[in-house]
């Protein structure tokens, strides 16, 4: 798809490739807006923070603000240039909660500075690294909207990705443990200063794999198989896709001792396979296979069993396998309905609080209604590309972004309802909000994704395409005999 | 395809409710309960980021005050004159929690008191950040440097208490050797342990306040017990030579001899007998062996509890240990105990209040470090009133005047350095055995002294453990006693 040209100036009016003016208004504008309200946003929560915990105005505050406003304009820009229909409030909604993790991370810095230096470990600050991640990761997001001009491109590419992914969500387990290990999970690939966690760009890939193969052998699932109990089964072949991405969840969670990212995995492969088939069975299919799986994995692995245990009640062991959970309860309730205000209160309590619980942290600071808040922005973010995939007219397009938007909540819900003892806590990043380079990247690979995909739901058609029903439904109509 | 995708988007807003639901129910129905669990850490460091109060000494000399830092706990706790008065005003560290007045008028200092309710709603209407109450104590800073100073200027183990006799106001609380609190409120948890640990492995136990936390032979400072004993309940008077001036005795029942100082036969006796003055006068131990016979062990109980001894719940409000005359299970213990030796065994601050007492006509007054507890304005709250201590006087005003008169007395029959021209002094020395091996070890030095003149008054007591510089050879008078009069000098100089 080429780009209309005009597109670089902020017009409303803008020229399509037919020299028609378009009817459909870019949105740009609003985009530029929010994120202009998302840059104060931030910008002030820094000031708060810089006044609570120091009394005063720390200069480098303006490097923070100035940067994440450079960072915001650039984004903006890129977008405007590479996907000028796009939804203009995905970008925003990610720009804050990457916002709130800076200014989050720069609230933590000191604070965990001093611990580490009082117990004699070294620390480097998170706030500044975590801005430089924004920056690649949105040179990421740009490269990503530059090399894929059209999403369905993609699904040409289906299998290469699935691979792909499949081998980076395998790596860390074959990896010697010293280089993959960290934190009690095989996860990561741990060269020099640098931690990849290639399970997170593992899952963009086999999303869009997912998704490719789903539209491919879309048929294959609709057929009818056998009716129990109300509910139309599919044939017992054609579950093959399923059970094998429940045994590589299965085997992802054994090699790499990571509940989180299997849950993940298979919970969205699951739903893409409901929304291609719209058959309700496969949810219950997939449901069961979770229970025996869940099953097998506690009676396995004593983590899964520890992980359990917590949730049941953190409180019968306190002081250390309950720690965590029980910190992160004590952070959140501490917290309250308003928070005791950001910078003032003591998230570091909180163990792994700038990656794992940094959740609790905003819980702590800016209470449940500030929580609220960040979580109706994931809603929001989902909710946009969802939309994107209702009104984006291909098949791909629409199980593309219904599985990224999925994928997106999936893990807020994991995460948000792990540290507050909803579901059992696991390892897993809070998108857009944890310290780290690989979900941050990966995070943006998929709103760039999503943003394709808005793009093309919005730009309008060059030539209008003639309403083509399907055939079984299309009227009978004469047909001209060739002559 | 559009149909699921809008039933994911619901299951996704069933998600995002589901999470508001237990947030709601971890945030706000469960949240006091959490921001209230002992075990959470947040309502202790809230206190930490709070202005803690002052404790100041009675002059309003600064002890102990929190500066503003910037960094995260916002307030560091710092003494002044730290190791001077430690015993008395404690640490307040992050790790250990808190000792001395810290610990004991945290409530005030750290701004919950109930005294404070009213200046906290008007700080809360204010919008002010709430601040600490302050505690100003009845330490004199001259009573106390003076005390301190010469302590530490011969590098002797042991204590100094000094108290107003008519108020029971402690004006100096010393406890050498001591250490410095600063590094145990430090924001630094490797500065908190590393002087933790050296104060635990301490052999000289510098973390201990001796005045009120050790207990101690007092020797024949405990005479003045057994003198009034015998006065009250006439078994003899000040003036009758009644006692043995022998040299040596033999304990009844046993064949252990009892000897006086360097073994010498009690001075100005008539036929071998002495005057309880004189006896008191030389510190004769023959004599008050044998008195404290005819005392009797129940009488002799009876009038050290009257001076407070055993009495268990002495709080000032630091908790002081319990002094004790032990069970006295035969006449011989009760020869002995005459004498301060045995099992009897005082605080220095028990010891003080023995001579506070005798100094104000009998009549024993409660010890009391706390003179005023001060709003954050410095505008008193509730200040000290002295107050008698239970059970009545200790004894009369004629006893306690005869006691008096003998200690004028040995104060002029005591060396040592000191002694200003024209302030008379009543005091009494004790050189106190003590050890598996009395002979051998160096005993502690006791001074106890006050000043009898009507509108100056102080006691003091002083001890040095273990002979302080001067080994087997010391004695009360020739290492204590400089020390207690420096005491009184210093206080009574600045009047």
């Amino acid at each position: 798809m080429s780009l209309p040209p005009g597109v670089l100036g902020a017009a409303t009016t803008h020229m399509n490739v037919s020299g028609q003016p378009s009817a459909t208004p870019t949105r740009r504008g609003t985009e530029l807006a929010m994120l202009g309200f998302v840059a104060g946003l931030v910008a002030l929560a820094l000031v708060v923070i810089s006044e609570n915990q120091t009394q005063s105005l720390n200069p480098n505050l303006l490097l923070y603000v100035g940067g994440y406003a450079v960072l915001c304009a650039g984004a903006h820009f890129a977008v405007r240039k590479f996907a000028p229909y796009a939804d203009p409030l995905i970008l925003p909604c990610a720009a804050l909660l990457n916002g709130l993790s800076i200014a989050m991370l720069y609230r933590l810095d000191p604070v965990l500075a001093l611990r580490a230096f009082n117990n004699g470990d070294s620390y480097s600050n998170a706030a500044p690294k975590q801005l430089i991640w924004t920056a690649v990761s949105l040179v990421v997001m740009t490269l990503t909207l530059w090399l894929v001009k059209d999403h369905r491109t993609l699904a040409r590419y289906g299998y290469t990705f699935g691979l792909a992914g499949l081998f980076l969500l395998v790596l860390p387990g074959v990896l010697p443990c010293s280089i993959s290990c960290a934190g009690g999970a095989k996860l990561w690939i741990i060269l020099g200063p640098v931690s990849i966690q290639p399970g997170e760009f593992a899952k963009v890939l086999i999303i869009v794999f997912v998704a490719a193969f789903l539209v491919s052998k879309r048929d294959l699932f609709t057929i009818a198989g056998r009716k129990v109990l109300g509910l139309e089964l599919p044939r017992l072949r054609d579950t093959g896709p399923l059970l094998i991405a429940w045994a590589v969840a299965i085997v992802v969670l054994m090699i790499e001792k990571e509940l989180g990212a299997s849950l993940m995995f298979f919970g969205t492969v699951l739903v893409m396979v409901y929304l291609a088939t719209e058959r309700s069975a496969w949810i219950w299919i997939g449901v069961v296979l979770f229970i025996g799986g869940a099953t097998v994995a506690y009676k396995l692995f004593t983590h899964v069993q520890t992980r359990v245990t917590n949730w049941v009640d953190p409180f019968a062991d306190a002081q250390n396998d309950g720690f965590q959970m029980v910190q992160s309860l004590f952070s959140l309730g501490s917290g309250g309905v308003a928070g005791s205000g950001w910078g003032a209160g003591h998230p570091e309590l909180v163990p792994v609080i700038q990656s794992d619980f940094i959740v609790a942290a905003f819980g702590e600071e800016l209470g449940f209604i500030g929580l609220a808040a960040m979580l109706l922005v994931y809603m929001l973010l989902a909710m946009r590309g969802l939309r994107s995939g209702l009104a984006v007219r291909d098949t791909f397009g629409k199980l593309l972004a219904g599985g990224l938007a999925f994928l997106l909540l999936w893990q807020v819900f994991v995460v948000v309802g792990g540290i507050s003892k909803l579901i059992p806590q696991t390892g897993l990043t809070a998108p857009f909000l944890s310290a780290g380079g690989s979900s941050l990247i990966a995070s943006y690979i998929m709103v760039a994704l999503l943003l394709r995909i808005s793009d093309a739901a919005r730009r309008p058609q060059a030539t209008r395409p003639k309403p083509q029903a399907p055939i079984a439904e299309a009227n009978t109509v004469l047909v001209e005999r060739p002559s | 395809m559009n149909k699921p995708l809008r039933r994911v988007g619901l299951a996704m807003m069933v998600m995002v409710l589901l999470l508001l639901a237990n947030l709601t129910y971890v945030q706000v129905i469960k949240a006091d309960t959490y921001a209230s669990d002992p075990s959470n850490r947040r309502s202790l460091l809230e206190e930490y980021s709070r202005q803690r109060g002052q404790i100041v000494s009675s002059t309003g000399t600064i002890l102990a005050n929190s500066v503003e830092t910037k960094d995260s706990q916002r307030f560091l706790r710092q003494y002044p004159n730290g190791a001077m008065y430690a015993p008395i005003t404690g640490y307040y560290s992050s790790l250990y929690g808190a000792s001395g007045i810290e610990s004991a008028e945290d409530d005030v200092l750290n701004g919950s008191s109930p005294k404070l309710f009213v200046r906290r709603l008007s700080d809360l209407i204010t919008g002010r950040d709430p601040r600490g109450g302050n505690v100003k104590v009845t330490i004199d800073p001259k009573a106390q440097a003076a005390a301190y100073n010469a302590m530490t200027a011969k590098g002797y183990t042991g204590s100094v208490v000094a108290i107003k006799p008519s108020t029971g106001e402690i004006l100096a609380m010393v406890s050498t050797p001591s250490y410095d609190p600063n590094p145990l409120s430090s924001h630094s948890s490797t500065d908190q342990s590393k002087l933790m640990d050296q104060l635990n492995k301490d052999q000289n136990q510098s973390g201990m306040n001796r005045a009120i936390r050790e207990k101690l032979p007092p020797g024949s400072t405990f005479k003045l017990v057994v003198g009034a004993a015998a006065l009250s309940n006439g078994t003899a008077d000040a003036t009758t030579p009644s006692l043995p001036a022998d040299a040596s005795i033999t304990l009844p029942g046993t064949s252990t001899p009892l000897a006086n100082f360097a073994n010498q036969a009690c001075p100005e006796s008539s036929n071998n007998q002495v005057s309880m003055t004189v006896a008191m006068k030389y510190s004769c131990n023959t004599a008050f062996s044998t008195l404290a016979g005819k005392v009797g062990k129940d009488n002799l109980i009876a009038q050290a509890a009257k001076f407070g001894i055993g009495q268990t719940d002495l709080s000032i409000p630091l908790s002081v240990v319990p002094s004790t005359v032990g069970s006295i299970p035969d006449q011989a213990a009760l020869y002995q105990t005459g004498i301060g030796q045995r099992d009897v065994a005082l605080t220095p601050l028990q010891d003080a209040v023995v001579a506070a007492t005798i100094a104000n006509g009998g009549v024993r007054m409660q010890p009391q470090l706390v003179k005023d507890i001060l709003a954050p304005d410095m505008s008193s709250i509730s200040s000290f009133s002295p107050e008698e201590a239970p059970g009545g006087p200790a004894v009369s005003k004629d006893v306690a005047n005869q006691l008096r008169d003998m200690m004028i007395q040995s104060e002029q029959h005591t060396g040592g350095e000191g002694k200003v021209a024209g302030r008379v002094i009543a005091s009494k020395t004790g050189t106190a055995e003590h050890g598996t091996t009395p002979k051998q070890t160096p005993p502690h030095a006791w001074y106890v002294a006050f000043t009898p003149a009507d509108n100056q008054q102080i006691a003091v007591c002083v001890v040095v453990e273990n002979g302080g510089d001067r080994g087997l050879a010391a004695t009360g008078g020739s290492v204590a006693a400089g020390i207690g009069r420096a005491t009184i000098n210093a206080y009574l100089s600045g009047g």
